[in-house]
């Protein structure tokens, strides 16, 4: 697997649109995926990053979120990673079903569900430093995709500057 | 990108609500204040017009969800008008399909009330 973005960003929300941008596009550039799938990968991503926003700012201090996307010739992965105090994905509480009139009373923790059924595959590493979660989607590079390997894009901001 | 919200009250007893953009983690607070707006003025059948959304994250379905709980709790209702795949793809995956009323146009939405 190669690195081909790197993205470091302040915890603020008003960036994640920033991050879908560039994730979907360089994606779909580089990876044979159909739009819809692309689609996909920007509300996961962009679920992703709203989490770990979350947690960052619940462990206080100036904390920033690491996207990385790693490509391989049948796969591509992303990963979002957090510096909050890690978390059990085993401890979401379940929805009740929607029949229920309970279920109403869910406005959030819908992220996490989504975001396991828009990617191949979902996996949390929750260490004491911080979460990482890695998104996996199936697929080759594109036919047209360019001769570069290696790092492509590296984006850094900080709101200090 | 901007949250486009705009009120249609052309249509009484319905409210509709154009929403026109991203609806994200960022833009999803504009979207319930003008949902608990529209209710504060004694708006009951409110119809919120995602055609123009491009983006919809869980934030946004959970206003989505608060505003139909508040308009169901003085008895009115929030319906919603939706044809693109990707957006109906979120209510589907989260099961809110059958919770929501999802018009294919703003006329049926609003001729038909029985539900």
């Amino acid at each position: 697997m190669e690195l081909s973005l790197r993205m470091t960003l302040p915890s603020s929300e008003g960036y994640i649109a920033i991050v879908r941008l560039v994730v979907a596009s360089l994606a779909a550039s580089r990876r044979n995926l159909a739009a819809e799938r692309i689609d996909d990968l920007k509300l996961a991503v962009s679920e992703a990053c709203t989490n770990a926003i979350e947690a960052n700012r619940a462990a206080g201090g100036s904390r920033v979120v690491e996207i990385t996307l790693w490509e391989g010739a049948e796969r591509m992965e992303v990963c979002i990673t957090d510096s909050g105090s890690g978390f059990d994905p085993a401890d979401l509480p379940e929805h009740p079903p929607v029949t229920d009139p309970e279920r109403l009373n869910f406005e959030r923790g819908l992220g996490i569900p989504l975001m396991r059924s828009l990617v191949d595959e979902l996996r949390f590493d929750p260490t004491p430093e911080g979460t990482s979660v890695w998104m996996t989607l199936f697929g080759g590079p594109a036919g047209d995709a360019g001769d570069e390997t290696g790092e492509i894009i590296r984006v850094v901001t900080s709101e200090d500057t | 990108m901007e949250l486009g919200l705009e009120v249609d009250d052309s249509r009484p007893p319905y409210t509709v609500l154009v929403v026109k953009g991203e609806i994200d983690v960022y833009s999803a607070p504009r979207l319930r204040e003008k949902l608990v707006e529209l209710v504060t003025q004694g708006q009951r059948q409110i119809v919120a017009d995602l055609e123009g959304v491009d983006f919809l994250d869980s934030t946004g379905l959970g206003v989505l969800v608060g505003g139909l709980k508040r308009l169901r709790s003085h008895n009115g209702d929030l319906s919603l008008v939706c044809t693109q795949a990707r957006i109906l793809k979120v209510f589907e995956i989260t099961g809110l399909t059958s919770v929501f009323r999802i018009a294919a146009t703003v006329d049926e939405a609003t001729t038909s009330s029985t539900s």
